[in-house]
């Protein structure tokens, strides 16, 4: 009882503080937004290619971008983190009574709550350049939107723990992300990569989060990808809420 | 009645695979209604000390008491009895000192009309009204740091734990620091302090501990502790001649209240017993002498004589 009122108390708090200066939602929005304005129609041209999947240009690009969203959400996450870690706020915090499951689930509320209100804007830009989806598939997709930002968020604040220091945190995601975003079939489905790619990709839990989106997206409820996507994202976002709470119990140095 | 107690607390960390002790075993007792120092220089297990007390930190071995509940088994309990303001102080830079005030009063179980009027008396109590709607990273330091006291304070906690909290004041914040520690402690909060100024402790702590190299060295009233220092310092400046030196060591060799005396081209420096008593008589023997006396100082022991007699030490340079 006491874990869902301060998980919801510090929810309200951190959503308040995020909305009084909301340039780092607006930001993380820029990217899939510019891609989607100017890659996408790059997409036309091949969107009849063999090998393409199911779903047009625009069809096949949009749930790969709410992926990517979801991906790129870590940077803004772990940056703002570290500087609270950095004045002694969650130092004050973890000294009061507050339950401390609570210190990391108000957070990932707060996270997950900014990347759906991200997601929905970024669907509806798409819907104005004539995305047509179902829209079942898409409030489905939405789900793995959120397994997605809980496994993203929750590493990266396991991650800036340890790590605690801006500088070696945006390294480490500089690192990861750009080959987790090319093998995870993105801006160029996987479907047209040559085999070793793929099978590489196979090993990339994002690929399964973008195949079941995509699936999702067409209407296809009962194409394996669907149920793979599910549940590779929810049990990794499991181990990772369990890593962020282990994490936060250890303490802060 | 004893507020906290450590038997034994120790801490040691794994560092690239070599075991570094930072706490070696700290075994002391606070009792309820006293400002407790701990002194020490930086790296002597002051803030690993602090951060186990806190519940922070899970200590190697020892145990540790807070009002009667155990620090590792109950931790929870405990938070609700301790306030504590670290070095940082840990204030929402981007909110306002009232809203700070009111979340952390809703940390601590309070409604929200609780937590707003508690917010409202510490306001006025810490002089913070003025600012109180401004965001807080906009505060000057004395500010800050009465935002920080402030919300240690706001469940009135019985036993407050304040980490350096003058480190980088300017003197005026130290001053009212000062002053608004010893009122809450007139009010019935117990403090426990760590510093590694010596007339902080000094002027401000009814008992210290002194820890050094990870143990505790000494412990008691800082009177007490200056008491072992054995004697008073006299310093005379004199006008010397080459044979001053000698001419006045002949002079006082006899007198038994004087425990030693050395001298150099310009002073002559003795440990005397009731420094008061001693300054005349060795004055008037110097005068018969026809020993030109220039400059007279006088000093009791200070709490640095007693961390220099423990650790053969001073702690000024530890501090450096």
């Amino acid at each position: 009882m006491q874990s869902l009122r301060d998980t919801w108390l510090l929810f309200k708090h951190y959503f308040t503080m995020t909305m009084r200066n909301p340039v780092m939602v607006i930001v993380g929005l820029f990217q899939p937004i510019v891609q989607l304005l100017l890659f996408a129609p790059l997409l036309e041209p091949i969107a009849n290619t063999e090998g393409f999947p199911e779903g047009g240009a625009i069809g096949v690009f949009t749930p790969g971008l709410l992926v990517m969203l979801g991906i790129t959400g870590a940077l803004f996450v772990v940056f703002g983190f570290i500087a609270e870690l950095r004045a002694g706020v969650l130092e004050r915090m973890r000294v009061t009574p507050l339950s401390r499951l609570a210190l990391v689930l108000g957070r990932l509320l707060r996270d997950v709550v900014m990347l759906l209100l991200q997601a929905a804007v970024l669907v509806g830009v798409a819907w104005l350049m004539g995305l047509r989806a179902d829209p079942a598939g898409v409030a489905l997709s939405m789900l793995i939107v959120v397994l997605l930002g809980l496994l993203v968020s929750s590493c990266s604040y396991a991650v800036a723990l340890i790590l605690q220091d801006e500088n070696a945190v945006a390294s480490v995601l500089n690192f990861l992300i750009l080959p987790i975003l090319l093998l995870s079939g993105i801006t160029l489905p996987l479907t047209l990569a040559p085999n070793w790619i793929q099978n590489v990709a196979g090993v990339n839990p994002f690929a399964y989060a973008v195949d079941a989106s995509r699936a999702l997206f067409i209407g296809q409820f009962s194409n394996p990808a669907v149920w793979q996507g599910f549940v590779v994202m929810g049990v990794l976002a499991f181990l990772g809420v369990f890593w962020a709470v282990r994490s936060f119990r250890q303490g802060v140095a | 009645m004893i507020i906290l107690e450590t038997k034994e607390l120790a801490k040691s960390f794994r560092v690239r695979g070599r075991l570094v002790e930072a706490v070696k075993g700290v075994t002391m007792s606070v009792q309820a209604g006293e400002i407790f120092g701990f002194l020490g220089p930086n790296g002597a297990g002051k803030t690993t000390t602090m951060r186990m007390l806190t519940t922070l930190l899970k200590p190697s071995s020892g145990q540790a008491t807070i009002a009667g509940i155990d620090l590792f088994t109950n931790s929870r309990q405990v938070r609700e009895k301790i306030g504590y303001v670290s070095q940082d102080g840990g204030a929402e830079g981007a909110s306002t000192a009232r809203e700070n005030l009111i979340l952390q009063g809703r940390f601590y179980g309070l409604s929200l009309p609780d937590a707003v009027v508690r917010a409202k008396e510490l306001l006025a109590a810490l002089d913070l009204e003025q600012i109180a709607d401004r965001p807080s990273s906009s505060y000057s330091g004395g500010q800050r740091r009465r935002l920080d006291l402030a919300l240690g304070m706001v469940h009135k906690p019985k036993l407050l734990l304040l980490d350096e909290p003058t480190a980088a004041l300017d003197p005026q914040s130290r001053a009212w620091l000062w002053t608004e520690v010893r009122r809450l402690n007139a009010e019935g909060t117990t403090v426990f302090m760590t510093t590694h100024y010596l007339d902080e402790a000094d002027a401000l702590c009814q008992r210290l501990a002194i820890i050094d190299d990870g143990r505790i060295v000494v412990e008691g009233t800082p009177d007490a502790l200056k008491r072992q220092i054995v004697g008073d310092t006299i310093t005379l400046g004199l006008q010397f001649q080459p044979e001053t030196g000698q001419q006045v060591q002949a002079l006082l060799q006899e007198q038994s209240y004087i425990h030693s005396l050395e001298y150099d081209e310009q002073a002559i420096r003795l440990v005397v017993d009731r420094g008061a008593e001693a300054l005349p008589k060795i004055l008037r023997l110097i005068d018969d002498a026809n020993v030109q006396v220039q400059t007279v100082e006088l000093s009791r022991p200070s709490l640095d004589d007693v961390f220099l007699k423990q650790t053969g030490r001073s702690l000024r340079e530890s501090a450096n």
